[in-house]
């Protein structure tokens, strides 16, 4: 770990579990002033990274979510003329000082807070291909211009953005070029369990050691739609606490084999490959 | 300081720039780096901007990191890891005994010989070399006394991450799943305005209001829709048999891309004559004139085959594989008029394009731009589908 150049950091939380590579990413991306930019699978906990940055480090966190609507103007600001023009009909306000139409967007908030935020931009591949570009500069500079009122927006501590991707439009490279990157793979096994156990601090062993064995099992198989994330396994192992399923039947019978598999052709080709069925209940096959 | 390191990655393609050069500089000058293993983190998260590069920058780092010749040659790897009799020591006593059922010099022999036939790379089966399988060499498979080659293993140096190369998956240059097809497929768009008018816009509002003396006049638009039309015409059977899964992939992912405004797709065999087929098991013909007939020049063609056949099947009157086929307009003039009714047009091959010296794909790939079915192939393809030809 990088030490003693106050930047470092963050170091987890106590509900999110990070591996070290990940911790000292964001610790340079703290250091450098630069955003970071996380892809990965479904549920390997990407959002839920910026909410850890905030809470570990005591700092507000500010969402922006893009759809797929969104503009990078928004951001910024938006000058609510319509609001303009409606006073101005009736009269029962000053329009003439614009100020009070402009409105702050996410990003010009984290620019025009007192102390420093944490800047979450998720999801921004939903939005239209050319809107990273439309925020270089912005980013760049963390600062901008608002001409109807000859006003600069200037951070006056560098926001700690974290930009979450799923990789559906290609990102422009003169905005990758700005940005750090890592990929969050899917948690291996002893990973895996520390985050369970964040979730479950009483599961005991052995039904943990059978969800795990199943839950891993599953992802081998390569021909599911839709493979089980760390979000369904959490599930998966509330429901057989809930349920109280006998330790001995959860490798054996994968009860509630629903929570883990969510599409209904996935789970045909699995119970019709790897499952006999006796009555109403499936039993994993001998192999 | 480390600008061998720089050129290692260019050699190996991985785009890196000199902003993120800087950057990484930056980021050593702080002090960031205490270690070997922060030093391949920090490098990989500033310079390496997507994981299909992850490989690439494993190669690159390995060389820089021991000077390792040859990173790529996996034999070299396999020769290394039979080598070490620790690796045997990792397994258990019940899996020893079932690994001692095949003699380790047996395994080397018979992994050597697989090594000589086998030329792609395969995944599941129980012979090949592959992931996922029970065919005793690869990896995260099920027979307890195979060769594991890559795979995972514990107390991992940023080296031995870098010698395991897992991010082989997501090299683009390697066949796709269906998820990143569609993102390619998506970026076959050309947005115009249709629909109903319900989009204010506010230009023009602000413009009639204000022409209008301050009374209120709203200005609505249509909205921006994707207007692109697809025609997929696949070949089925015969050699494109080991193409299948493929070939469904990017049939999956076209048929559920919501985006297009139309999209119609044919199956045939070889090559295109009198009929397509819209079965797959080819029973329901539709005419390939009816076809030109009502699809008009604007719909973006697809054509997904290995162009492989027999010549005459190209260029002889009566040359279908299927004799029942009986054109009287031999295959390649079929393919010319198809190509030369629609304005856009690609031919999507599975083949490697190694094995394209071959005559009837030549032949096929002067009517129609040839790409092949990977994700950089289909990246061009979409490429040369926006733009007339």
């Amino acid at each position: 770990m990088v030490k003693n150049n106050g930047f470092d950091k963050f170091s987890g939380s106590a509900d999110y579990v990070t591996s070290e590579p990940l911790r000292n990413v964001v610790n340079v991306s703290i250091a450098l002033g630069k955003p970071l930019l996380i892809r990965g699978e479904p549920g390997t906990g990407k959002t839920l990274l910026a909410h850890s940055i905030a809470k570990g480090l005591g700092k507000r966190l500010i969402t922006w979510n893009i759809k797929s609507t969104t503009k990078a103007q928004e951001g910024l600001y938006v000058y609510d003329t319509v609001q303009r023009l409606n006073d101005s009909r009736f009269g029962d306000k000053d329009v003439s000082n614009i100020k009070q139409y402009i409105k702050l967007g996410k990003l010009g908030q984290s620019f025009a807070a007192k102390e420093q935020v944490v800047l979450l931009i998720d999801e921004v591949d939903k939005a239209d291909v050319e809107f990273p570009n439309d925020l270089l500069n912005e980013l760049d500079e963390m600062s901008f211009y608002i001409p109807e009122t000859e006003e600069t927006v200037k951070a006056i501590h560098r926001p700690i953005t974290v930009i979450t991707s799923n990789a559906e439009k290609e990102l422009p490279d003169a905005f990758l070029r700005r940005c750090i990157f890592h990929y969050i793979e899917f948690p291996d096994p002893t990973l895996m369990e520390q985050i369970v156990k964040v979730h479950f601090p009483e599961l005991k062993g052995k039904l943990l050691g059978e969800a795990m064995k199943t839950f891993y099992m599953l992802r081998e198989i390569d021909d599911f739609r839709k493979k089980p994330s760390t979000s369904e396994l959490i599930d998966w192992i509330r429901v057989l606490i809930a349920a109280g399923v006998p330790h001995d039947d959860i490798a054996s019978e994968i009860p509630f084999i629903g929570t883990l598999l969510k599409k209904e052709t996935d789970f045909y080709y699995f119970t019709k490959r790897y499952m006999t069925k006796t009555g109403d209940k499936y039993m994993m096959r001998k192999r | 300081m480390f600008t061998y390191f720089f050129y290692l990655l260019k050699s190996k393609k991985v785009p890196v720039s000199m902003t993120e050069w800087m950057t990484f500089m930056e980021a050593l000058d702080k002090g960031c780096v205490k270690s070997l293993d922060d030093f391949y983190f920090l490098s990989r998260a500033i310079l390496v901007k997507s994981e299909s590069y992850f490989d690439q920058f494993d190669v690159a780092f390995q060389e820089f990191a021991q000077g390792v010749e040859n990173a790529q040659d996996i034999s070299d790897q396999i020769w290394e890891w039979l080598k070490d009799p620790l690796n045997k020591a990792l397994y258990d006593e019940a899996q020893k005994a079932a690994c001692d059922t095949m003699k380790l010099d047996e395994l080397m022999k018979e992994l050597e010989k697989r090594l000589k036939e086998q030329t792609e790379q395969h995944d599941g089966g129980n012979h090949w070399i592959g992931r996922g399988g029970t065919s005793p060499f690869g990896h995260s498979g099920y027979h307890p006394g195979g060769i594991r080659i890559g795979g995972e293993s514990r107390n991992r140096s940023a080296v031995q991450i870098a010698a395991e190369r897992r991010f082989r998956n997501y090299r683009s240059d390697i066949t796709l799943d269906t998820r990143q097809m569609k993102i390619a497929l998506k970026r076959l768009r050309q947005l115009t305005r249709t629909g109903p008018e319900d989009e204010l816009n506010l230009d023009k509002t602000i413009d009639a209001t204000a022409k209008n003396y301050g009374e209120i006049e709203l200005i609505w638009q249509r909205a921006r829709k994707n207007t692109v039309k697809v025609l997929l015409l696949m070949d089925v059977g015969g050699s494109m048999d080991p193409f299948s899964l493929m070939c469904s992939q990017l049939f999956s992912a076209a048929h559920s891309s919501s985006h297009f405004r139309d999209f119609q797709y044919y199956y045939f065999h070889n090559c295109i004559y009198d009929n397509v087929y819209d079965n797959i098991e080819r029973y329901q013909a539709v005419s390939t004139n009816h076809l030109l007939n009502t699809l008009t020049s604007d719909y973006k063609l697809i054509i997904v085959g290995d162009a492989r056949m027999a010549p005459w099947e190209l260029s002889e009157r009566w040359g279908a594989v299927n004799y029942y086929e009986r054109n009287d307009i031999p295959g390649i003039n079929w393919l010319k008029r198809i190509a030369d009714h629609f304005t856009h047009a690609v031919w999507l091959n599975p083949d490697s394009p190694q094995y394209w010296d071959n005559y009837t794909v030549e032949l096929i790939a002067k009517a129609f731009p040839m790409f092949p079915l990977t994700l950089d192939g289909l990246d061009m393809a979409v490429q040369k589908l926006v733009v007339k030809r």
